[in-house]
């Protein structure tokens, strides 16, 4: 644990939000400043070099999405801020926007000076409103100090950061849809191709990127490529936010880098299983990844190791499950959530996750038959890939990675017509069930 | 005999919206300082793209009172330029938008993995039974509305209630009649807020 923190490193000190501790303390701004006595080309090629990869699920590299943004075109370009923290298990963004926003805005003028933009919107999710307030007031002095606006450090460039609220979709923080929520329309996802470097905004090159992806670009501007790439494991470079929640005994966002291990995240950095019961499973990832099993633990928690081991490293939420969670009714939960937040563009994900929840619903009450096994199965692949966003694959998850590490236990609710958890840890009652 | 085994079908109303809309009565007006509001935001986007605005011209409207009547969505089609259809159609599609009356109070508690795994689903239960309503609905006397939300983004301090705009974290199912009585007393001040502000 001999990591210094870079992104967080500050984030418990009194005022580490306002613009003169990020001056005093964070070398607030330079990287800005370094920046625009560059070409943006040497920029999207720093990024390319550092191996930054996107922090927002997917893991894309950065500099990569930077230069298929569309250079030769009258239009106007945009980046767009992916600041719809809204899987489930997620937490990170909400720190680095609460604690160290200009980070954030220093991370947003630099990208939209590579990539030759001179707007960016930050969409933030509805229900950040405390956050957002921060936001726009630091935005503000940012404005003041002439960080942002016309000519900016005089250097001729000019660029605008405007807040963006959204208005409660999970849906939105898919980047398509995220775009058609900012055109003032439901949250629903295009067909892609065309990506949005090519027509995404307004029908022009956009850059969607998460808010730890665009905080990591000041670090690599200021540090050099080679620094930041170090910080990792090879092609899993920089730092890393974790967000740890469920069963342990101290829940947070931790940085650590890539080298870090689920062990050391879980027993170190987190304190351990609460009441120091038996781990059962790990969701690596947020809620849409495969789970991992306690023999799995010494897996590094890298985009790269993490996929070898059959999951995915998603947006690193990491939610930790002990001995007492029945898996029928975790995949139940989670489907209660993918069926409200389906925006209900393609039919498969639309009605397979009502049919999901359905299914599973009636098989942790006890009601299930051996054929709903199967049929759940069948209805969970018939979803995956058949949908225009990651959300159908993301719905289906919970079910199919349940059904193949813990089958033993659908067959039991089956076969026993009771959940089999004892029943005194959760008063689980059927009091509200139906009221949604 | 049907390929598929016999389910129970959602009721009607997970199908058909019930939503009734208030009736148009007086034309809906924003006050001169949320039409100044308006404007000074619509300027963000291109001048052609005043849509984008929308979501902030419908919390205008949900600001002012309190819901959003089918008068504020005339209102807001015509200061966007597009149909009051297509401002339903967004209206329709996001959680935070209420078309009907909600209560002073909205307890919005989250009950995806992290929080259920913390005794969410037992803090709805006690809410719903020191109010006496159930998730969905508003009390007699308009101070309270009980909802239940999907993830809110604070999972380390499970289980998360939003109130309005706030939040209250890490609430324990034993705590739940008393944090209510506190917001009957208290107000606002009853809620923890989120622990990030409080640090500072």
């Amino acid at each position: 644990m001999a990591y210094e923190p870079v992104l967080t490193s500050h984030v418990n000190e009194p005022n580490s939000f306002t613009l003169d501790f990020y001056q005093k303390n964070q070398r607030g701004y330079e990287a800005l400043r370094k920046a625009l006595t560059q070409k943006p080309n040497d920029i999207i090629e720093q990024v390319k070099a550092s191996g930054l990869r996107g922090r927002g699920g997917a893991g894309f590299p950065t500099g990569m999405k930077w230069q298929f943004v569309l250079k030769d075109t009258p239009k106007p370009k945009y980046i767009a801020c992916n600041a719809d923290e809204s899987e489930p298990g997620t937490f990170k963004d909400h720190v680095l926007m609460e604690r160290n926003p200009h980070l954030l805005i220093e991370g947003c003028a630099i990208a939209c000076y590579a990539i030759g933009a001179k707007v960016a919107y930050i969409y933030i999710r509805g229900e950040f409103y405390h956050v957002q307030q921060i936001l726009e007031a630091e935005l503000e002095k940012a404005y003041k100090a002439g960080y942002l606006g016309t000519n900016i450090l005089g250097s001729g460039f000019d660029c605008d950061v405007f807040i963006h609220r959204g208005a409660g979709a999970y849906e939105a923080g898919e980047e398509t849809a995220l775009i058609e929520s900012l055109e003032g329309k439901r949250a629903q996802p295009r067909l892609k191709p065309p990506f949005p470097a090519v027509e995404g905004l307004y029908n022009c090159p956009t850059a969607v990127n998460n808010v730890e992806t665009l905080c990591n670009v000041p670090l690599i501007v200021l540090n050099g490529a080679e620094w930041f790439a170090k910080l990792g494991p090879e092609k899993n470079g920089g730092p890393k936010l974790y967000c740890i929640s469920g069963h342990v005994k101290k829940p947070g966002v931790f940085e650590a880098s890539m080298h870090t291990t689920l062990r050391e995240l879980i027993y170190d950095y987190a304190g351990g299983i609460r009441g120091d019961r038996q781990l059962k499973a790990i969701i690596p990832g947020g809620s849409s990844v495969p789970l991992l099993l306690p023999d799995q633990l010494d897996t590094p928690a890298s985009f790269d190791a993490i996929q070898k081991a059959g999951s995915l490293l998603g947006s690193a939420g990491l939610i930790v499950l002990d001995d007492t969670v029945c898996m029928v009714w975790l995949a139940m939960n989670l489907l209660h959530f993918y069926r409200h937040e389906s925006c209900g563009k393609c039919t498969p994900c639309r009605e397979g996750c009502d049919w999901l929840y359905k299914l599973l619903q009636r098989i942790e009450r006890g009601e299930g038959q051996d054929k709903d096994l199967d049929l759940l199965f069948g209805v969970a692949n018939n979803i995956t890939g058949k949908t225009l966003c990651a959300f159908g694959d993301a719905a289906a998850t919970p079910v199919l990675t349940t059904m193949k590490l813990f089958r033993h236990e659908y067959e039991a609710h089956v076969r026993e017509g009771r959940c089999t958890l004892p029943a005194d840890w959760r008063r689980q009652g059927p009091v509200l069930a139906g009221a949604h | 005999m049907s390929f598929h085994p016999q389910m129970e079908y959602a009721p009607a109303r997970f199908h058909r919206s019930e939503r009734k809309l208030a009736e148009p009565g007086e034309p809906f007006k924003y006050t001169a300082e949320n039409q100044a509001k308006f404007d000074e935001v619509v300027k963000r986007y291109p001048p052609d793209r005043r849509k984008s605005a929308i979501l902030y011209a419908l919390y205008l409207v949900q600001n002012q009172q309190g819901y959003i009547t089918a008068a504020g969505m005339k209102l807001v089609a015509e200061q966007i330029r597009c149909t009051p259809a297509e401002v339903e159609d967004v209206v329709s599609y996001y959680t935070m938008f209420y078309t009907r009356q909600v209560g002073k109070y909205v307890l919005n508690v989250c009950r995806t993995l992290s929080c259920a795994l913390l005794g969410a689903e037992r803090v709805t239960e006690e809410l719903s039974n020191k109010l006496g309503i159930k998730p969905g609905e508003t009390d007699p006397s308009g101070t309270f509305t009980l909802m239940e939300v999907e993830c809110l983004g604070a999972c380390d301090r499970a289980p998360v209630v939003m109130v309005n705009d706030d939040w209250h974290e890490g609430l324990t199912p034993e705590q739940c009649s008393k944090f209510i009585d506190d917001i009957r007393s208290r107000g606002q001040s009853a809620f923890t807020g989120c622990h990030l502000r409080k640090e500072k």
